[in-house]
Parts: C-alpha cells; sequence; structure tokens
C-alpha cells in the first residue's frame, strides 16, 4: 500500500490528499475481503452444521419428529442425562465454591500445583476419562470381585455413567470462580469480620453476592459439558437401550441404525441446550462482564 | 483467636488470616480432588507399570496402533494449523472491524464447545458426506476419509485459537502501531513487525490448546472418519475397540501414551502462557 508510506514519510503529502487515511486500518477492500473469508469460515463450519441439525430433524415435518422425541427409549435417555446432570453439577458447584474460596483466599504452599491439578480433566481424552473407571471398578479390577459378590454394578450402570460425567465436569465452576475471587481480593471478607460477622455471614453476605454471576456462569458451562458429554459416558454406559443411554448416545445409536429423523431430532434438543447456554452466556457476559471474568489473565 | 493459634502451629504452611474456613474448603477441595481426579488416574498408571516397559512396547508397536497414532496427531496437527490461520483472522475481525452481526458471530464462536461432540459429529458428516449439502460440491471425499477427521477437528480447535488471542489483540495499543507508521511502515509491515510479535506467543497457546484437544476428541471424530484401521482410525477410538475386546493391558498402554502426551502439551501450554504474561508485563 504505497498510498500509506506517502503518508507516513513525508508529513506534507496527507494535505495534499483530498481524503486523508488513518494510519491504523486497513483499506475499506482489504477488510471487506477479510471479513468475508471469515464469516465464510464460520458459516462453513459453524452456522450451516448447526442449521443442518434442524433441518434434518424437522424436513420430514413435526410429525416424525415429535414420535422420535416420544418414544419411550428417547425419554428414558433425556431422564438419564438430567439425572447425571443433576448430580455432577451440584457436586462440582460445591468442590469450585470450597476450592476457590481455599485458593483465593488464603496463601500457602503448593497453590500452583492445586491449581495444575484442578485443571487436569481437561487434558485428558474423555475416552481415557471414562476408562479410568472401568479400569477402577470393572470386571477386572481388583475390587471387581467383591463388586459382583455384592452384587454392586458400576460400570455399565447409573453409577459409572454419574463418576464419569462428574470427572469431566470436574474443574468448570472452579477455573471460573478462582481468578475471579483472586482478583476481587479479601478486603471486604476481612472487613466484614473484623465488624464481627461470623465466617458463614461472611460468606453468604459479602462473597456470594459478588460472585453470584460468576457462580451461575460456571454452573452454566458445567451443565452443558454433562448433559453433552459424549466420549467418557460411552465408555462407561454399556450402551443399553432405555437403561443405560444417554441423549447423546442415544443420538449415536439412532445415527448407526441410519435413522437419521430420529437421530437429528434427539441431536436438535441438545444443540437447542447448546444454543440456550450459548445465549445465557453472551448475556451474562454484556451485563456482568466486571462480576464473571476476572479482568486479570 | 483459634485462627492465630492455628497459623502458629501450620508455621510456614501458609500465611496467616483472619478469615475463616481455610482447613475445612482445602481438606474437602483436597479430598474430593483425589477421589474424583487422583484416584483414578493413579489407578491407570498403576496398571500401566504392572505392564512394565515392556509391555508397553509390544503393544505400542503393533501396526494398527502405530496407525492410530499416526492418523491421530497428524489431522490433529493439520486442523491445529488451519485454525491458527481462521482463529486469527477471526479474532482480527471480530476485534478491529464493526459490522452488522459482529456481537451474534462473536457469541457464536463458542459453539464447539457448547454444542455436544455427537451432535457436531453427526451435523458434520452428514454435511460433509457425498450427497450432503458440502459434500456434493466438492470435488474430492471429505467424509469418511482422514479429511473428514480434520473437518471435525477444526471445528473443535476453533474456539480455543479464537479466545486466547482475541484478548491479546484486544490489548494490543494503537499507539505502537502509529508509530510505526510515522516511521514509515505500510500496513503489512506493522502487521508482520509489531502485531503479530505482539499476539505470537496467544497464537502459539492457542495453537497447543486446538491440537492438545484434537488429539483427544473422539465424539465428534467418529462419525465422519470411517474409522479404517490405519487409515482414518484414532487413538480413542482404538482404546475403546481394545476395552470391549476386554484387552485391558492394551488399552492401558495406549491410554498411558495418550497421558504422557497430553501431560507434555499441558507443560507447553503452561510455559506458553507464563511467556505471553511476561511479555504483557515488559
Amino acid at each position: 500500500m504505497p498510498a500509506e508510506i506517502v503518508i507516513a514519510s513525508t508529513a506534507p503529502a496527507i494535505g495534499q490528499r483530498s481524503i486523508p487515511r488513518p494510519a491504523l486500518g486497513e483499506s475499506p477492500l482489504v477488510k471487506a475481503a477479510l471479513i468475508g473469508v471469515a464469516l465464510v469460515f464460520l458459516l462453513l463450519f459453524l452456522v450451516i452444521p448447526l442449521v443442518a441439525v434442524f433441518y434434518e430433524a424437522l424436513h420430514q415435518g413435526f410429525g416424525p419428529y415429535f414420535d422420535a422425541l416420544v418414544e419411550p427409549d428417547a425419554v428414558a435417555a433425556m431422564e438419564l442425562t438430567l439425572l447425571a446432570a443433576a448430580v455432577a453439577v451440584p457436586l462440582n458447584l460445591v468442590f469450585g465454591v470450597a476450592a476457590s474460596w481455599c485458593i483465593a483466599k488464603f496463601e500457602f504452599r503448593g497453590k500452583s500445583l492445586l491449581i495444575t491439578l484442578i485443571d487436569l480433566p481437561f487434558s485428558v481424552s474423555p475416552v481415557i476419562s471414562g476408562m479410568v473407571f472401568v479400569l477402577l471398578f470393572g470386571a477386572q479390577s481388583w475390587i471387581g470381585p467383591w463388586l459382583r459378590a455384592h452384587d454392586i454394578q458400576i460400570i455399565f450402570a447409573l453409577p459409572g455413567i454419574v463418576m464419569a460425567t462428574v470427572f469431566v465436569t470436574f474443574p468448570f465452576v472452579a477455573r471460573e470462580l478462582i481468578p475471579l475471587m483472586q482478583e476481587q481480593g479479601v478486603d471486604e471478607e476481612e472487613a466484614a469480620r473484623v465488624l464481627g460477622a461470623s465466617g458463614w455471614q461472611t460468606f453468604t453476605r459479602v462473597t456470594l453476592p459478588n460472585i453470584r454471576w460468576g457462580v451461575l456462569y460456571g454452573v452454566l458451562l458445567c451443565n452443558a459439558r454433562a448433559m453433552g458429554e459424549f466420549g467418557a459416558v460411552s465408555v462407561v454406559s454399556g450402551h443399553i437401550r432405555g437403561e443405560t443411554n444417554t441423549m447423546p448416545l442415544h443420538v449415536e445409536i439412532l445415527y448407526n441404525e441410519y435413522n437419521f429423523v430420529a437421530a437429528f431430532a434427539v441431536a436438535s434438543l441438545l444443540a437447542l441446550l447448546a444454543l440456550v447456554t450459548l445465549v445465557v452466556k453472551s448475556l451474562l457476559e454484556w451485563r456482568y462482564a466486571d462480576q464473571i471474568k476476572a479482568t486479570r489473565r | 483467636m483459634a485462627e492465630i493459634a492455628s497459623t502458629t502451629l501450620t508455621g510456614g504452611f501458609r500465611k496467616p488470616s483472619i478469615l475463616p474456613g481455610f482447613g475445612i474448603t482445602l481438606g474437602f477441595t483436597v479430598a474430593y480432588l483425589s477421589l474424583v481426579v487422583l484416584i483414578p488416574l493413579a489407578g491407570l498408571a498403576l496398571r500401566a507399570s504392572g505392564l512394565g516397559f515392556g509391555g508397553l512396547w509390544a503393544v505400542m508397536s503393533e501396526p494398527r496402533v502405530i496407525g492410530a497414532f499416526k492418523v491421530t496427531f497428524l489431522t490433529a496437527l493439520a486442523a491445529a494449523l488451519i485454525n491458527t490461520v481462521f482463529g486469527l483472522l477471526v479474532a482480527w475481525v471480530l476485534v478491529r472491524y464493526e459490522f452488522p452481526g459482529r456481537r451474534v458471530i462473536d457469541a457464536l464462536v463458542d459453539l464447539p464447545f457448547a454444542l455436544p461432540t455427537a451432535v457436531a459429529g453427526i451435523a458434520l458428516s452428514a454435511l460433509y458426506a457425498n450427497n450432503g449439502w458440502i459434500g456434493q460440491f466438492l470435488p474430492f471425499r471429505v467424509a469418511f476419509t482422514p479429511l473428514g477427521i480434520v473437518v471435525a477437528l477444526t471445528f473443535i480447535g476453533l474456539p480455543f485459537v479464537v479466545r486466547t488471542v482475541q484478548p491479546v489483540l484486544q490489548d494490543t495499543e494503537p499507539e505502537v502501531e502509529e508509530a510505526a507508521a510515522c516511521l514509515g511502515a505500510n500496513r503489512l509491515q506493522i502487521f508482520t513487525r509489531v502485531v503479530f510479535p505482539a499476539i505470537m506467543p496467544a497464537l502459539l497457546t492457542g495453537f497447543t490448546l486446538a491440537f492438545a484437544r484434537g488429539v483427544g476428541e473422539y465424539g465428534s471424530v467418529i462419525f465422519i472418519a470411517g474409522n479404517l484401521p490405519g487409515v482414518s482410525e484414532i487413538v480413542p477410538l482404538l482404546i475403546i475397540i481394545k476395552l470391549e475386546q476386554f484387552d485391558y493391558a492394551g488399552a492401558t498402554a495406549i491410554a498411558t501414551m495418550m497421558l504422557v502426551a497430553s501431560f507434555c502439551l499441558l507443560l507447553a501450554i503452561n510455559l506458553l502462557q507464563h511467556w505471553t504474561r511476561a511479555r504483557h508485563a515488559g
């Protein structure tokens, strides 16, 4: 772009040009091209797949769509998914709040190691996340024979599914809250304590109002993953229709049976969940940006 | 009073504080972490150590396993590279330009985080199949080839690059670019010599995050991959196949190698983030 060199190298040139171009920013043509390429990329990789889910689900009309959703196995899968999330999310919520309290409000040795360990499940492949529970509780494990003798089924049953879900969603709330609470510091809590509040009062009346939107944000992401997890749950589920199939696993079975309309119908519910998650997440980010994300990176 | 007493007891372990609840929250955190994450992972490590180096090597030298690792790492690398280029472009466009629908698109970038992987998998394989909306216009096959895996991993990895580069790009000061322009640099020079070095650590972090995620990804890949051993069979699928055949030793060996690889990547990510922060401070 020789025009810009002219602006920069010889100062009077600015006056000679009819419309001085700012030093920053690309020419409108380059700008339009960049925006265009980015939008086409996003269209191909994000928008069209999303649209395709709803199209494939609905292109034979609402009848087959609703039939697929009210079918007993689909309902059972929905219930199981809700149940797994209903156990995993509260557990990881309590953990996240406790972990961020001790990490953000106190200084102690080994803190960064603890933070790294909390993030660990994110770097483990979902399949391995499920597999560790098969090794721990499966028929070939040390306690496998004992479990079988006492007729306790963990793998290929509900407990295994819940455990795998808890594992993969483990860091979500903690990793949102730790930086947020670290940034908020301890001044307000210390003031409350000095003014005579008990520990619990300090937490519920000072800390909790400060972190509530951050908590909601973490729970939202945690829930989306809990309901959508596929790999880990697939390893421990055993794929028994109507019994140990979660919604994503039900989608897989229907798809492999070439029952595409039903597969996409169930998938459309999960896509809807993803969309709701994105909308609420964006609203939280726009409305309460300062109370969700620590500005420090 | 109790707190003061306990700090003297714990000595140098932690700084004194008047806030309560340290013991109980740390205790709960460590106990829950151990129960949910550390003990299960230790179980895997213990199993692997039972195999010994010989057992590990025997599994790892199987042609099918070598093939799966090759496919997994190469496709993850290709997808991460694509995401580095387009992720930077998307981040740039979102940060620097105003255009209608920018906020919606910004929100949509997180879709791969929110959309269950199985849903992404069936949607992509329907689109890129030979008679699919996109596949019918392409002169070559995408679905059921390694290219399909790259498509799925590109979808999965995109937000990692965009979300790591975006904040750094937002923080770059216009003054620096203005100075470069005043000193005679053109836009391309400003980008390659001023902007790019500033966002390079973040870009590398995003690349590594996308790569690490791609290596472990399962749900979105298996539908579009075709899963032909040695050609389009990924490591996570091979682990599942071994588990289904009750070949727990084989599965353990492969999983151990995968874990070692992910931990190396995790270490690289931490170092990169350290570098990014150091650069920002300096």
